[in-house]
């Protein structure tokens, strides 16, 4: 019964604290009280403790603070007889636990001892995850490729069980967190053993051996709530409501528990994620804290991730192309390294493409799959390197010519997210490995087609109607066609280049982060893409088509009201309904004047520096100081949340090279300061737009963080080079 | 022989009274079975307001043709008489609650320095609603603030009462259409007065509509008043484990029992009962330590404040005396019976008075000054110490307790269904939603001797919860869940519905809770508040599965709190006959009329097992309203909704956190 779990979560609380107090005690014996501690590229403290209270730890004076906090906490065990109440302590006595362990936590990066490294194998755990992941996974958590979270905490009762749970969120989709240890095994070292590979790109990250661990993923959940969510730190009730409806999380607690699962269980209930157990435990049924059960159990290992998916509410839709092989967004960011690779087409070693062309619907025959070229089953099977050219021919009533730059661009999404194939590149510089082992699970050359015709239909299923799929196999006939479609390219790339702001009446909203952001409305135009860089016009346009209900919906521009700051009474009246009233106007080429809000999944981040009259650049996952005072994970955290903040601007990297880039505040001369990566990324087509500005030799102009970091060096520097900047009108 | 007459399910009680029985001690007991009432008044009939009469409205045909000397009609007189029930109910509870507020004022000012504020958020909460400036200001000048404010309620001429706003807009929409919201409280009493004053109001409907008014004036006034003040001034209960039974006076002890309504002495017995002088003083007479017993509502507060246990309600008052253990019973206010001075003649219990408002015959008048509040209660203490020397052997002694779990103000109910962070109603509403929780159901109120001392109460609590129905009680039926043994978490697991026993099993409490005095029947209107505000309920308190029940009343207290549910939108069920039974048309309208302008309706029904029926159809039928799952015992579950990308994105824009009690 319930009053077991209270007692143990309440016991698991006391002696998490006491471990954390014995712990800071001896680091404030080394170090000191005023010692200062960060974990590794955030912007929220101790994400828990700020993002619940609003304290922000910054020294070991402060964790001393916020465990007398976390003491305030923490209650009695209820009696055996004529108990009172314990569901609301035990519940405080979870969030107090959180609180201790991320205290120790934050104490062991001090000693050293974190991320965790396996006395055993020597493997390296991930520890604190950063503000960069979250926000590099931003665009994975909206649109479906990411729809849960999994913490799994103990080990499996042996390791194929182990394979066989990872390998079923894998293929759902479920991001998965592993933690903690069950008679001194785990399923991180399970999966070890077994050579499963681990990390972020395949949705699977050990975070440690400890139980504490699992509270690295739950800081990684209170920090969406504040990132995406524009919660206030200290905004507790906010912040948990925002983890109960929008973060679909939740626990697989795998081995017998011991208070301080039920302790760190108990703090994970506090934010509405349930637990699902392979023992046979005590349940929590009654709703209301979680949307459903708060603790459950399943015995059944077959059975437990599906249960522990319906527990939390959650629904994730897979659709499976008819290959032998798993499939699913997991296996995306999946290497297949040269000794694993059976066979593999293009990159540089053979001549390929991958070219998407547009039929009438009585031209193609749906399902179709020709493979052109004698013997190639036998060249296939004999592994190596081969020649490959995919066509895949679409047609469909509500089919159009600028779609199909959006049906090629996924077609790498297609063959990646299968177990054990890889997939780069696009067009002509395509490059597709197949490994050993989906060779043996029966992967053929002709799957690669099906994948193409499956897939096809069910990322444009109400615009596609026929897909047929042709495998050219020789050397001759892929570079005869590789010419058709370089043709065919051409002319895309010209129709593309000639779409502007002003060439088309209608531009396309994105809503897609409203399930995390939900105040957050981006305008995406032909010259200003999202500002997750994922979504362009186009492929705004393409969503509407195929679901007129969905995230894109079609902005008509109404009237010009600003032609230099780029005001459209169409797009203000939208924003105003799409924003719940919370965005009123929207300037879309300028920084200065209500500029467009972010969800938090920006690229990059665009900035002004006053006293250069300009504005610097900087994206995310650079972890330096910028002229500003502020690095990328603090200027982030006064950037998201759906709030415009003049000044300051998440947008895509390619956004720079647009013509429409800050028109209103000067272009691209006012870029006064920019990290070298983003300006690798951008070079070519900048120096096209710098040489039409007039000032061929801007990029150099441009300092960046071999340069100088803080703002005095940078007038320094812009002055020296005579930056453009300086001489335009003030930019405030 | 006759069959024995049970005079209380209360064992401890019966065994009692069968003692004063064979030693020739009376008893209200005995006073009501000699005693028959009248059943001209019982019934409403009889009209005595003017000096024409009384006039008996009697008859086989009274209701059409009898007529007072000034011509009033049954009707009018029944429903006079009503009306002025309820303004002394209401006169009551918030003459209690003007005591409350002077308390506070005199606690902000310094001058009644034993009393300080002891639970600082609620007064800041509270100063949100009313609108007293927080910010950076003590609590001291936040509590000053509050109290003028609330002080200035009770003589408020015109406007809206300002706690009306708390309710759900709908029911104050209401309320403003029908013309009840309440002036000022004593305005609503007054006018109650005078308009049942001879030859003022003499239309049933009117006389009616204003015993709703002058009851809000109670509900959502004084009585809230005096339960947010209390907690201020004495802290919000939370749960604690204690006693209950007139059985728990002991022996080597001294025992002195506080009686009444009101805290503010109470809780200054309690600090200095366990003063070191104070104790020394009782080991120097010979007594092991002070033993503080509660009783009626004044043990409810210490009871959920500190633990202290229950001696029972309020028919155990002479019982207390018939122990011949109590060295004093202090009183103050209500529901004292002027019995207790003479039954304490025979033993050597002091009955000391408190109140200037109340004194009686043949007992110690030790007058309570909040500017010198400890030492006034020092003194009570004294008095008893020195009394225990001159116990004997003479009485019933009986030790038998039982244990009980109370505390639950309505804070605390929302924070133990979510604890600090996640303190709401939506477990308790989810719960009802998804039937695990068939309805929610109060018993209040009296006892009453004519009928069998908590019997009523302890068979409606135990079908109640046996059929998934939460209990919430105060007042005289709390304790006798409490002496029944029924507010122990244990009775979850063994008594109560399956769907019931998982929800108190997750959160560890007792299927019937506790929720303290009379007064604190507020708190029942605030969870209710909370409940419809929580969502999925409906958006009035008309529309929750809920109903109220008063099954053995007998004080004009409770009728004017039965009122204010009404009005509230609450059905109200009181046990025994009506008061207003001799008029069909004013039985008329406090039901169909009631109930189609308020959506609430008071019903008298004496049969217990009849009353389970209607409230379980009652719930059953507002449960099809809100067109919830059909409760079945044993099978309920949430319904699923499992959430794609999609169905995320359309998730209101922003989720509306849970506000907190207000």
């Amino acid at each position: 019964m319930s009053k077991i779990i209270a007692s143990a979560a309440i016991r698991g609380s006391h002696k998490v604290f006491r471990q954390a107090e014995e712990l800071l005690q001896k680091v404030i014996a080394e170090k000191g009280e005023d010692y200062h501690f960060e974990f590794p590229d955030t912007a929220y403290a101790l994400p828990m403790i700020y993002g619940i209270t609003g304290f922000e730890v910054k020294t070991l004076k402060d964790m001393k603070t916020a465990l007398r906090m976390t003491q305030d906490l923490l209650h009695d065990e209820p009696e055996e007889k004529i108990w009172t109440p314990y569901l609301g302590e035990a519940l405080d006595s979870g969030m107090a636990t959180l609180f201790a362990e991320e205290i120790w936590l934050a104490l062991r990066y001090i000693e050293g001892l974190e991320p965790t490294k396996d006395p055993e194998t020597g493997y390296v755990y991930n520890g604190f995850i950063t503000d960069t992941i979250q926000r590099n996974l931003g665009i994975q958590l909206v649109d479906g490729r990411m729809p849960g979270f999994a913490a799994i905490i103990g080990a499996a009762p042996d390791d194929d069980t182990a394979v066989r749970i990872v390998r079923e969120l894998q293929e759902k989709n479920i991001l998965v967190f592993l933690s903690g240890s069950s008679n001194g095994d785990s399923v991180t070292k399970q999966l070890l053993r077994k050579n499963v590979e681990l990390g972020w790109d395949v949705y699977i990250v050990p975070l440690g051996t400890e139980t504490e661990h699992t509270l690295y993923a739950l800081d990684w959940a209170i920090r969406a709530s504040m990132i995406f969510g524009g919660m206030k730190p200290g905004d507790f009730r906010g912040n948990l409501q925002y983890q109960k409806d929008r973060v679909f999380a939740f626990a697989l607690v795998l081995g017998e528990l011991d208070d301080v699962k039920w302790a760190t269980g108990a703090g994970a209930i506090n934010m509405g994620f349930p637990a699902v157990c392979d023992t046979d435990v005590p349940v929590i049924h009654p709703t209301g804290v979680c949307t459903y059960e708060e603790v459950d159990k399943e015995l059944d290992h077959e059975k437990i991730v599906q249960k522990a998916i319906e527990v939390r509410g959650l629904k994730v839709l897979v659709e499976k192309p008819p290959i032998p092989i798993a499939y699913g967004s997991a296996f995306e960011g999946e290497r297949i390294r040269k000794e694993e690779t059976f066979i593999e087409f293009g990159g540089t070693r053979s001549p390929a493409f991958e070219w998407a062309r547009l039929r009438e619907l009585d031209e193609i025959e749906d399902g179709k799959i020709n493979i052109v070229g004698e013997n190639w089953k036998e060249r296939y099977e004999q592994g190596g390197v081969m020649p490959l050219g995919i066509l895949v021919e679409v047609a469909g009533r509500k089919m159009q010519p600028d779609f199909l730059a959006i049906v090629e661009r996924r077609l790498h999404h297609n063959i990646n997210e299968g177990q054990g194939i890889w997939h780069m590149g696009q067009r002509d510089i395509n490059w597709i490995r197949i490994s050993h082992s989906a060779k043996q699970a029966g992967f053929s050359l002709e799957d690669i087609a099906k994948i193409h015709h499956a897939m096809t239909h069910k990322r444009f299923s109400t615009i596609v109607d026929k897909v047929e799929v042709t495998l050219f196999t020789t050397e001759e006939d892929v570079v005869k066609w590789r010419e058709a479609a370089r043709t065919d390219w051409k002319i895309r790339d010209e129709r593309l280049a000639a779409l502007t702001d002003e060439t088309v009446d209608t531009f396309y909203s994105c809503l897609l982060c409203q399930s995390f952001a939900p105040s957050h409305v981006c305008v995406i135009t032909p010259e200003r893409l999202g500002l997750c860089g994922a979504y362009n016009w186009l492929d705004g346009k393409a969503a509407y088509e195929i679901d007129p209900t969905g995230g894109n919906q079609p902005v008509p521009k109404g009237e010009l009201v600003d032609p230099r700051y780029g005001r459209y009474t169409g797009v203000d009246e939208y924003l105003k309904q799409a924003s719940g009233g919370a965005v009123e106007t929207l300037n879309l080429y300028t920084i200065m004047e209500n500029p467009m809000t972010s969800c938090g999944c920006f690229e990059c981040i665009v900035a002004i520096i006053p006293e250069a009259n300009g504005v610097m650049i900087v994206q995310r996952g650079h972890t330096g100081m910028t002229p500003i005072g502020m690095k990328f994970s603090t200027l982030a955290g006064t950037v998201g949340g759906g709030v415009q903040t003049p000044g300051f601007m998440g947008i895509g990297v390619n956004f720079i090279t647009s013509k429409k880039f800050l028109f209103g505040d000067g272009g691209i001369k006012r870029i006064v300061w920019m990290t070298k990566a983003i300006k690798e990324r951008v070079k070519e087509k900048f120096q096209q737009i710098a040489e039409a500005e007039g000032v061929p030799d801007l990029l150099d102009k441009i300092a960046d963080e071999t340069v100088c970091e803080d703002s005095e060096k940078l007038v320094e520097y812009l002055t020296e080079v005579g930056h453009p900047a300086l001489e335009m009108e003030s930019i405030i | 022989m006759s069959e024995k007459v049970i005079k209380s399910a209360d064992r401890v009680a019966e065994e009692i009274v069968e003692w004063a029985g064979a030693h020739g001690l009376e008893t209200a007991f005995e006073r009501a079975e000699r005693l028959k009432p009248c059943p001209i008044g019982h019934s409403g009939a009889c009209c005595k307001i003017c000096f024409m009469g009384p006039c008996r409205l009697v008859g086989p045909e009274a209701e059409e043709s009898a007529q007072g000397v000034c011509g009033a009609t049954l009707p009018v007189v029944s429903a006079r008489n009503f009306l002025r029930m309820v303004a002394a109910g209401t006169a009551a509870h918030s003459d209690h609650a003007r005591d409350m507020a002077y308390t506070l004022l005199e606690a902000a000012t310094g001058e009644a320095p034993d009393f300080t504020i002891k639970d600082e958020g609620k007064l800041r909460r509270l100063a949100d609603i009313i609108g007293v400036p927080t910010g950076e200001r003590s609590k001291e000048e936040i509590a000053k603030d509050v109290a003028e404010h609330i002080i200035s309620q009770f003589g408020q001429q015109k406007g809206e009462i300002s706690y009306i706003k708390r309710a759900p807009e709908k029911r104050q929409e209401v309320w403003r259409k029908w013309g009840i919201v309440p002036r000022g409280v004593d305005r609503e009493v007054a006018e109650a007065m005078h308009r049942t004053n001879m030859g003022v109001d003499q239309d049933p409907e009117n006389l009616m509509t204003a015993a709703l008014r002058v009851s809000l004036a109670d509900g959502w006034a004084g009585s809230m008043f005096s339960t947010d003040i209390t907690d201020i001034l004495f802290g919000t209960p939370t749960p604690r484990r204690s006693e209950a039974s007139i059985g728990i006076m002991k022996e080597d002890e001294v025992n002195i029992v506080v009686h009444g309504h009101e805290p503010s002495l109470a809780e200054m017995m309690v600090e200095a009962s366990q003063e070191q002088e104070i104790l020394d003083y009782a080991r120097q007479k010979g007594a092991k330590g002070i033993n503080l017993v509660g009783m009626c509502c004044t043990a409810n507060e210490v009871l959920m404040r500190h633990g202290i246990p229950t001696a029972g309600g309020f028919l155990n008052q002479e019982l207390a005396v018939m122990t011949g253990l109590a060295e004093a019973i202090m009183v103050d206010v209500q529901c004292i019976m002027p019995a207790i001075a003479q039954a304490a003649k025979k033993f050597h219990t002091k009955v000391v008075t408190t109140s200037n408002k109340g004194k009686m015959l043949d007992a110690v008048h030790i007058e309570y000054d909040e500017h010198r509040a400890k030492e006034v209660a020092r003194e009570v203490l004294r008095l008893a110490i020195d009394n225990y020397a001159n116990r004997t052997t003479e009485g019933s002694r009986v030790h038998e307790t039982s244990p009980v779990i109370a505390g639950f103000s309505h804070e605390y109910i929302e924070y133990m269904q979510g604890g600090r962070f996640r303190a709401s109603f939506r477990p308790l509403n989810d719960a009802i939603m998804a039937g695990r929780i068939r309805g929610v159901v109060g018993i209040v109120g009296c006892n009453n001797p004519r009928i069998t001392q908590d019997s009523v109460h302890d068979y409606l609590a135990k079908e109640f919860i046996r059929n998934d129905v939460l209990v919430v009680s105060t007042g005289c039926g709390a304790a006798a869940c409490a002496k029944a043994g029924f507010m122990t978490p244990e009775t979850a697991l063994e008594m109560a519905g399956p769907g019931l026993k998982e929800v108190c099993e997750a959160i560890g409490v007792p299927p019937i809770l506790h929720l303290g005095s009379c007064v604190d029947n507020s708190r029942i209107l605030t969870v209710a508040t909370q409940m419809v505000r929580e969502g999925g309920l409906g958006d009035d308190i008309a529309d929750l599965p809920a109903v109220g029940i008063a099954p053995e009343w007998m004080s004009e207290k409770a009728l004017a709190i039965g009122c204010y549910f009404v009005a509230s939108g609450m059905y109200v069920i009181f046990g025994s006959e009506s008061p207003v039974d001799a008029s069909s048309e004013v039985k008329e309208i406090m039901t169909k009329q009631w109930a189609e302008r308020f959506g609430g309706k008071l019903e008298f029904i004496p049969d217990p097992e009849d009353i389970l029926k209607k409230t379980l159809e009652a719930i059953d039928s507002k449960r099809e309203a809100l067109k919830l799952r059909k409760y079945e015992p044993g099978r309920f579950g949430t319904e699923r909704k499992l959430m794609t990308m999609a169905d995320r994105r359309k998730l209101e824009a922003a989720a509306r956190p849970h506000e907190g009690v207000k």
